[in-house]
């Protein structure tokens, strides 16, 4: 007798192992080709643009094809003392062919980001050139203006070389390189991004705070309520969540207005002098206010599912052990919503925080977040890859949080009401 | 929710006060969107309530905002209101049958790598939506697509798809794949065996999802603020104008308007998750 287990064939004579592991396969190909349509699809439309705005965030290949034969010349320099007349005469080849092309003041615009003062001087050098002769270039541009002669100028060229730049980032963070090489911050008053990013930061956390304060109660009362009372409760909940986010919008400038229904209310209860209403709106009251109610039912559903599963038995076992009501609560009730809690607040932060229309609608100047910044940069600027570089930042700091969601409640919690 | 006899006093207080602070929440939500009803039958041109509207005289109502939105001449409703019900049914349409086709492979489970794949098909919903409008655009740009509908319904088709994809495998979980089974041990082909009995089974999560993708579509403004040309304005984007520029009363009018369909989308979903969770057996 062999002490090998005989193989197991099937009915065709191929080894059961195989068959199965074939069978396998094919059901994974399967799987996949149901899938592949749409995944493609996201992939070339959704996925590949994203990566296209990481390329345009860093790309600064402009400055690099107008001047290349001044990058090939100055490779050999170390940048300390004014470069040799070799990078002088490639620079003057390149600009001739640039003021040939009419794209010299593309350059200056470009250096002039890097450097202030490059303008003037470049319109000089294009008067100037006309007349150059032949040889010694290096005298002959100097002699144009003496910041010609002044190395800080060529060292600022030099620092355009590179294909790729992470400036965008920096400017986003309203930080710059300086002729040092350093990276510093820009003047104090003119650090706009920060304060974008900032209140983007206080105001998605505030209206999460408040949308958890105000989701909590009625969450629980929802869920503890009889099913033919709650139901119609719920329509409070699900009717907002099913309107057009321009329809609430729009009834918030009603009510907001200086003229509107809150002020008149004030007014009539005697909280506020009719002559001295507040100014409730186009600034941020009125973007906490807005986003508050409309994000909302994000928070109420994923409590509202969590508190659905929690046995009433659990709250009366601990007020029978001995517990007040408001301890059973406290040690009982809360810890076993703290999932629902976890995935309703990151929900209602990572849609905050991207929040664009209602802000600038009724955010004003001091309500409006940083996703504004990006769509003033992408129809006003145009300045496309600092939108892109800003939006990549939002977007990353929008995958941490996505990703504390998926360890703390998992995708598949999703919940749609 | 009557409280026990036995309740001490300052409880039962504790207890109105929770009441109250619900019902206030509950206004909070809900109310902002009844102030839009009256206002829409002003007789006058402000964006308050009139003295008459306040002793309802029937003379300080009409419905000349309706009139306005409807005929008015320089009014850009009728063209907006065709765009964006035909770029929602083609998104609609797009995102319901690639999002299902995907959500059956998804709840295989043979699927390879099903957390990744679900985590990209998912991302157009988790992504904020000006980041989306910035890549869409640059994709649509370079395929010549921007301005056009087709573009926009692509657009919307990304933006879709998530919601039919969870809805879909949501409703897939409890489904009881023997039946299946059952059909194709009787001589049943896939494709047969899908539209007979596994689309009927699951028909509820799909129209749920259609309708997410319907009102995201119908909805939608950001991307389209981005993508869209004259020609392919649609209802929000009238809208997001019209409440920068000046807040008119017709918009209230079309709000309204909008406002009546929501609450009819609204039943149609509530009615269709009862009866997906009847057929999956859930009670509760």
């Amino acid at each position: 007798m062999s002490s090998e287990t005989k193989q197991i064939l099937t009915t065709d004579g191929i080894p059961l192992e195989v068959s199965l592991k074939k069978a396998e396969r094919k059901n994974k190909i399967k799987a996949f080709l149901l899938v592949a349509p749409l995944l493609f699809f996201l992939i070339i439309t959704y996925v590949f643009p994203i990566g296209d705005m990481l390329f345009r965030s860093v790309d600064d290949k402009m400055v690099t094809q107008m001047l290349p034969k001044t990058f090939k010349a100055m490779e050999n320099w170390d940048g300390q003392e004014l470069p040799e007349e070799e990078v002088f005469a490639a620079f003057h080849e390149d600009f001739i062919k640039l003021v040939e092309d009419k794209r010299e003041g593309k350059l200056s615009t470009q250096l002039n980001y890097t450097k202030n003062g490059f303008k003037s001087i470049i319109k000089k050098l294009r008067r100037a050139s006309k007349k150059f002769e032949e040889g010694n270039y290096k005298e002959q541009i100097m002699s144009v203006h003496k910041r010609w002669a002044d190395v800080e100028y060529w060292r600022a060229i030099q620092r355009r070389a590179p294909e790729f730049t992470g400036q965008k980032y920096l400017k986003g963070m309203d930080m710059y390189v300086n002729e040092e090489g350093k990276i510093v911050s820009v003047e104090e008053d003119r650090r706009i991004h920060r304060v974008l990013w900032l209140r983007t930061l206080e105001i998605a956390f505030f209206v999460t705070v408040f949308c958890f304060l105000m989701a909590y109660p009625i969450a629980h009362l929802l869920a503890t309520l009889p099913m033919k009372y709650s139901n119609l409760l719920m329509i409070c909940v699900l009717l907002p969540f099913w309107t057009s986010l321009l329809v609430r919008t729009a009834s918030w400038m009603i009510l907001l207005q200086q003229q509107g229904i809150v002020n008149d209310f004030f007014v009539g209860i005697g909280l506020v002098a009719d002559d001295n209403r507040p100014e409730m709106m186009y600034n941020k009251t009125g973007s906490y206010v807005a986003m508050t109610q409309i994000l909302l039912p994000f928070m109420v559903l994923p409590l509202y599912s969590v508190m659905k599963t929690i046995s009433p038995s659990l709250m009366r076992a601990g007020k029978s052990l001995g517990g007040t009501p408001f301890v059973a609560f406290w040690k009982v009730y809360f810890p076993l919503t703290i999932p629902g809690i976890g995935a309703g607040c990151l929900l209602v932060f990572i849609l905050a925080i991207g929040y664009y229309i209602t802000p600038a609608l009724v955010g004003g100047a001091s309500g409006t977040l940083i996703s504004n910044q990006i769509a003033f940069h992408m129809k006003s600027t145009l300045d496309w890859s600092f939108a892109s570089a800003m939006g990549l930042m939002l977007l990353s700091g929008v995958l941490v949080i996505y990703w504390l969601y998926n360890k703390i409640v998992g995708i598949d919690n999703i919940k749609l009401g | 929710m009557a409280l026990p006899k036995y309740t001490e006093p300052h409880y039962r207080i504790w207890h109105y006060i929770y009441l109250t602070i619900c019902a206030a929440v509950f206004f909070f939500l809900i109310a902002p969107l009844f102030v839009i009803f009256p206002l829409s039958f002003n007789a006058e041109e402000f964006l308050s309530f009139s003295d008459g509207m306040k002793s309802l005289d029937p003379d300080a109502f009409s419905l000349r905002w309706y009139k306005d939105m409807i005929y008015g001449t320089k009014n850009p409703w009728g063209l907006a209101a065709k765009n964006s019900f035909i770029i929602a049914i083609f998104a609609t349409i797009g995102s319901v049958i690639l999002g299902t086709v995907a959500a059956l492979g998804l709840s295989s489970r043979h699927m390879p790598y099903k957390g990744l794949i679900m985590a990209v098909l998912i991302s157009p919903m988790i992504v904020p939506l000006i980041i989306s409008g910035v890549a869409i655009f640059f994709f649509m740009a370079k395929a010549g697509l921007a301005a056009t509908h087709t573009g926009i319904v692509l657009a919307h088709i990304i933006l879709g798809t998530p919601f039919v994809v969870i809805t879909v495998t949501a409703t897939l979980s409890g489904f009881d794949h023997s039946v299946t089974r059952a059909a194709a041990s009787l001589g049943s082909d896939p494709v047969n065996t899908f539209m007979k009995i596994t689309l009927p089974l699951i028909l509820p999560g799909v129209i749920s999802g259609g309708l997410f993708a319907f009102v995201t579509s119908f909805d939608e403004v950001v991307v389209v603020l981005f993508l869209a040309g004259l020609e392919n304005t649609t209802i929000p984007i009238q809208m997001w104008t019209g409440l920068r520029e000046q807040l008119s009363p017709t918009i209230l009018a079309v709000a309204t308007c909008l406002i009546i369909l929501s609450t009819l989308i609204l039943v149609t979903a509530e009615l269709l998750r009862r009866r997906s969770e009847r057929l999956r057996g859930i009670n509760r």
